[in-house]
């Protein structure tokens, strides 16, 4: 009977082995964290979707790892007036069907991209305006209606399609029939909430990635994710989560790969109506919204310690924000700092500004958006209570929450103060300022996210220049000074930015990215 | 005044002496001590209970006072020194909340949430089940498609749609599990009463006039009671479970107030990370609670059962 | 029997019914699918065209009316979130769900089954003890935290199964299904087990408690004083009898577990239409939510239809009442 029951085991356990045989060596299986809604690069404007996109379609610019703008399908670009850039694109380039790349491919993606019906975010607003004239078949020039500085940085953000393709339907893509693009990979199998297979695309223009076949596979649940690492059903795990890092990296089987990123985590309080919702004195009964009050601002400021929020919360996986985007972005601030912990300081200002014994709220944030937002939002409620403002929170689903925070039953923002994240998306420090501190000016584009509607006359128009100015030297230090103004003014309560983190088997490298970003090219083995 | 002593002595003198009629509860505490792994799950739950209710006199940190929980506490390991000088006995978690006490004061929520959503989900689902055996036609039809819709909705559909209208808090997570288990009890009656009504007895009792009540909830209840009990047992415990799964998922009670199972799952993503404290002491108060009530739920299956007398 | 099932079909349209409007309804309270949807830096304009493309400029119950139209014609509507229709996506994935509820109610039933009814018929032996010791283990522990452990020992520790996802799937009878493949199976094994440890130990204690009163029966008693062997007592009298409860329990559960893999599939990437709802529901994706329930009423429906009739066919006593009615 044991005997049996040994070779049971035996039969069982070598049967399992061959189902998790480490696969060959230019095999690769990468545990997500997110999976694409859609193949169709020009459907839904989602980080998965864009990712993946970058694989199989391919931009005119890319992004480095750190965010710098590199050549993609454009070789070289430059403004010949204000109004006015062109473009040369790479020669030679062919999409995996054969057909050769030109300026006609763009011009059928730009027309393409406003049209495909019912995306739920489409990229239209990196198009629109940007009219496309043909030079040749590898050089083209883009007027557009007002000065473009970020030309460049919002053609990172459309995949180009061949011009064969123009009318196809989202379900063509998903289908497969039309995921024909210039990139380093193409796809082989789709299976939609399980895994994406890729190929590499060995015509492709750029250095040769080192993995030939490379399967997808998204992982959710972040325990989950880091057991398959563990257990060797996948070779790289992306968004690691904070609290394994530690054990990772003393697995002498693994390695670890981090770079800060360019996502800032921060609080916005009601900055338009008074009183504040969710905000009273202790007692209960109605105070004016202390928010108004810069005092109250720089106090909330001064009452974190964000040093141990980093060390405490974040395992190390966060950096102390003082500005809207970490210092080694394009228009960061040199002169900003994170605020210091100062808990006196903080008791000296509220009562200065008429509050010695402080006041009662509640504040609002998502779970599961952010990395360990609701630990981060209990340990700041535990800081402001301690310097007077007696702080209960509440966390909401994401899907919950981000409907009350944008539109409350009365059509405004419902929250007096709440958590909420923001990574800039073209990779430099206009995107936030245009979408958190400028005055809310939803038909212009401006203040998007602006929740809590700031407004300072002085931001608006500093950025207005900003993004209307060619010369980027010129550029930074504006959008540098706008960050000054804004944050002299306490427009927001910054508190970090996250650290973006990869874990692989050793020997398998991982270029960390700044934009959370999960790229093969920059994957390979030593 | 005179008589009764006399009425007493003349009883104890012209007959022998009758034993005194037991009372329905005598007879089941009697039965109930028999078994002493019952008796052993009795006294468990009794400490836990009495653990849970003298929580603020026994534990060294108001775990809902967020001035008393301080982050600079966080993921100690068992018996180290927390900043306010008191040992915690079982380390802290990751926002410096002292295990111990969080355990003891979540006891008290879980205990309440699971007892709660459990008695009112068995009363509901009895009644609805009986209901719909013994009235039958059209009632039955509609009350058990009223079922049916209930069963086919996902639990954690119906609890966010209930969060997002209602809010957080312990009465809207009873009411969500209530909602959520009603269902199961109306089921199982009703499939158990649908055999007892066509037994002799309720044919004897209807021949005799009694009225529909009276028969339903003396005659064919009793009889039904053994698989509700079978269940009730299980489904308390995996009431509080359920709660701690709503937890996982972002819709369970609020975080500053935990119950063991917000505890449990905050600990959840500590796992793999070699700090086994944050969710292994919660899991394990939820676990001997779970262990008590069942043991002491099986004897008292046992006793009820009328068929299991000898 | 016929006019029984014809008229189960005809309530069914109308649970469908309502669940549509208690859904449809229900999730518009839950939030606004725009906010989830959108890329927070389009500007109003892109907003608005987004909620015109999906008809979601319109108020609520014009937008209920429009899906009703679209209903009745068999449209029941696009994912908001995928762009595809979004019935064609629930059962795309429905097999995977299936499979995993079918080997977690198999397991249910021949694991909790024998071990029930052992301890039903030696209630006092120290392995029953140990069996009903250990069946509550299966209940008292959440599913997400069991699930993990089990990934922990068997896939980390042991390395002997894999730790998420599903296997190589073959085409049979046109479902795409794993469970023709060895390495399909060492895929499942896990969370299949998961999800059925709370119906193991619930199928341990019917199973359990009917034997014990069913020992106890006249009939059981006068088969053992015609010296039938145990085991036919067992096998046929005392099975069949406890039986009812427990095909009871079962149909209902087998919804549960379709119900409660959203759960497994979420800590096991298991592709099914569990995760495909937790999606759906966490980006508000509206059409998903309402034809994933759709689909699951047919099947609550359809297995409480054969609960039903299982009934009358093992205890001739209860007849199909409503068939009369």
């Amino acid at each position: 009977m044991r005997t049996m029951i040994a070779r049971w085991i035996g039969v069982a356990t070598l049967g399992l082995g061959l189902a998790t045989i480490p696969a060959m060596a230019q095999d690769l299986v990468v545990g997500l964290s997110a999976e694409p809604s859609s193949l169709d690069p020009h459907f839904h404007n989602l980080a998965p979707n864009n990712q993946l996109s970058a694989h199989i379609f391919g931009h005119l610019v890319m992004r480095a790892a750190d965010q710098t703008l590199i050549p993609g399908l454009a070789e070289s670009w430059r403004v010949v007036d204000p109004l006015t850039w062109e473009f040369r694109l790479r020669k030679g380039v062919t999409f995996h069907d054969g057909t050769p790349f030109t300026v006609d491919d763009v011009i059928a993606t730009f027309e393409r991209v406003p049209t495909v019906p019912r995306s739920p975010s489409n990229f239209s607003s990196y198009t629109r305006g940007r009219q496309i004239t043909k030079i040749d078949d590898h050089t083209m020039r883009i007027t557009t209606g007002v000065p473009s500085p970020l030309l460049p940085n919002d053609f990172t953000a459309v995949a180009i399609i061949p011009k064969g393709v123009k009318d196809a339907t989202t379900e063509d893509f998903n289908a497969r029939k039309t995921t024909n693009g210039t990139g380093p990979y193409r796809i082989l199998d789709y299976v939609q909430g399980d895994r994406t297979v890729l190929e590499r695309n060995d015509a492709w223009w750029g250095p040769k990635p080192h993995y030939k076949r490379v399967t997808l596979r998204v992982i959710r649940s972040e325990p989950s994710r880091v057991a398959a690492l563990l257990a060797g059903d996948v070779d790289v795990i992306e968004a690691v989560p904070t609290t394994d890092v530690a054990r990772l990296k003393a697995d002498q089987r693994l390695s670890v790969f981090e770079a800060t990123g360019s996502r800032l985590i921060y609080f916005k309080m009601e900055m338009n109506r008074s009183p504040a919702p969710f905000v009273t004195a202790k007692d209960g009964s109605r105070i004016d919204n202390p928010f108004l009050d810069r005092r109250v601002r720089l106090a909330l400021s001064k009452a974190i310690n964000r040093e141990a929020i980093v060390a405490r919360i974040m395992d190390g996986a966060a950096r102390p924000a003082g500005q809207f985007v970490p210092d080694f972005i394009f228009g960061a601030s040199p002169s900003l700092r994170p605020e210091r912990f100062d808990l006196e300081g903080a008791r000296k200002l509220l009562a200065e500004a008429g509050y010695p014994n402080g006041f009662r709220m509640t504040i609002f944030g998502p779970n599961g958006r952010y990395v360990n937002d609701t630990k981060v939002i209990e340990a700041i409620a535990q800081m402001f209570t301690r310097a007077g403002v007696d702080t209960a929170i509440e966390t909401l689903p994401p899907a919950n929450f981000f409907s009350r925070a944008s539109q409350g039953a009365d059509g405004w923002p419902e929250f007096g103060m709440y958590l909420t994240g923001w990574g800039s998306s073209t990779g430099e420090g206009s995107d936030p300022l245009r979408n958190i501190a400028a005055s809310f000016d939803a038909a212009n584009g401006f203040g998007q996210s602006n929740r809590s509607r700031y407004s300072n006359a002085k931001v608006d128009e500093l950025l207005k220049k900003a993004i209307a100015t060619m010369d980027d030297t010129e550029r930074g230090k504006l959008l540098a000074e706008t960050n000054n103004v804004a944050f002299a003014d306490q427009a927001i309560v910054p508190i970090h930015f996250q650290v973006n983190i990869w874990a692989a088997k050793k020997g398998i490298t991982v270029i960390p990215r700044v934009d959370e970003w999960t790229l093969l090219t920059g994957i390979s083995k030593q | 005044m005179t008589d009764i002593p006399l009425a007493s002595s003349q009883i104890n003198q012209g007959v022998p002496v009758i034993p005194k009629e037991e009372t329905p509860f005598t007879r089941f505490r009697k039965a109930f001590v028999e078994d002493k792994v019952a008796v052993a799950g009795l006294i468990l739950f009794s400490i836990i209970v009495a653990l849970a209710l003298l929580a603020p006199l026994i534990t060294p940190q108001n775990p809902y006072d967020l001035r008393s929980v301080d982050i600079m506490d966080s993921r100690l390991s068992p018996g180290s020194k927390a900043g306010d000088g008191f040992t915690t006995w079982l380390g802290t978690d990751g926002v410096g909340r002292d295990l111990y006490s969080g355990i003891l004061y979540g006891l008290r929520i879980s205990l309440m949430v699971g007892a709660l959503s459990g008695i009112i989900a068995a009363s509901i689902g009895m009644a609805v089940g009986l209901t719909a055996a013994y009235a039958g036609g059209r009632v039955e039809t509609i009350l058990m498609r009223i079922v049916d819709l209930q069963l086919s909705l996902p639990a954690v559909l119906i609890a966010l749609i209930l969060v997002a209208a209602l809010g957080k808090g312990v009465d809207k997570i009873i009411f969500a599990l209530v909602v959520v288990q009603w269902a199961y009890y109306a089921r199982t009656v009703r499939g158990t009463a649908l055999v007892e009504r066509r037994k002799e007895y309720v044919e004897a009792a209807q021949s005799l006039g009694l009225s529909n009540a009276r028969v339903v909830f003396r005659h064919i209840m009793p009889n039904c009671l053994a698989p509700v009990i079978v269940i009730i047992t299980v489904q308390t415990a995996h009431a509080i479970a359920l709660e701690a799964t709503l937890s996982f998922l972002g819709v369970g009670l609020p975080q500053t107030e935990p119950s063991l199972g917000v505890l449990i799952a905050n600990g959840f993503q500590y796992m793999l990370s070699g700090k086994y404290w944050i969710s292994f002491f919660p899991g394990l108060a939820l676990l001997l609670t779970i262990v008590s009530i069942n043991l002491m739920g099986d004897r008292i299956r046992d006793v009820l059962n009328p068929r299991l007398e000898k | 029997m016929l006019a029984f099932i014809l008229r189960r079909l005809g309530q069914a349209m109308l649970v469908i019914g309502a669940m549509v409007v208690i859904v449809f309804f229900g999730v518009n309270v839950i939030g606004d699918p725009v906010w989830m949807l959108i890329s927070p830096e389009m500007d109003q304009n892109a907003i608005e065209a987004t909620k015109v493309a999906l008809g979601l400029d319109k108020p609520i119950w014009e937008q209920f009316i429009y899906f009703v139209g679209g209903a009745l014609q068999g449209d029941m509507g696009r994912s908001f979130v995928h762009g595809e229709p979004a019935i064609k996506l629930i059962l795309s994935r429905m097999p995977a769900t299936m499979e995993l509820a079918l080997v977690a109610l198999l397991m249910a039933v021949f694991i909790g089954l024998p071990l029930g009814v052992y301890a039903g018929l030696k209630p006092e032996s120290r392995i029953s003890k140990s069996i009903m010791a250990i069946s509550i283990l299966g209940f008292s522990l959440p599913t997400f935290w069991v699930g993990l452990m089990l990934i922990m020992f068997f896939s980390v520790m042991l390395g002997w199964l894999p730790a998420t996802g599903r296997g190589d799937t073959v085409r049979v009878l046109g479902i795409e299904t794993s469970l023709f493949s060895w390495n399909g199976w060492t895929y499942i094994a896990l969370p299949a087990l998961n999800l059925a440890l709370l119906k193991i130990s619930l199928v341990i204690r019917l199973a359990r408690a009917g034997v014990r009163e069913a020992a106890l029966m006249d009939y059981v008693k006068f088969a053992r004083a015609k010296g039938l062997s145990q085991t036919r007592i067992v096998g046929v009298h005392i099975l069949k009898n406890i039986m009812i409860p427990i095909v009871t329990v079962l149909g209902l559960e087998f919804g549960s577990l379709v119900a409660f893999s959203v759960v497994t599939e979420t800590i096991f990437a298991w592709p099914g239409m569990g995760k495909l709802l937790l999606e759906a529901i966490q980006r508000l994706d509206r059409p998903v939510i309402v034809a994933y329930v759709m689909v699951v009423v047919v099947l609550f429906v359809a297995i409480n239809l054969i609960v039903d009739v299982m009934y009358s066919i093992l205890d001739p006593r209860v007849r199909l009442t409503e068939a009369r009615a």
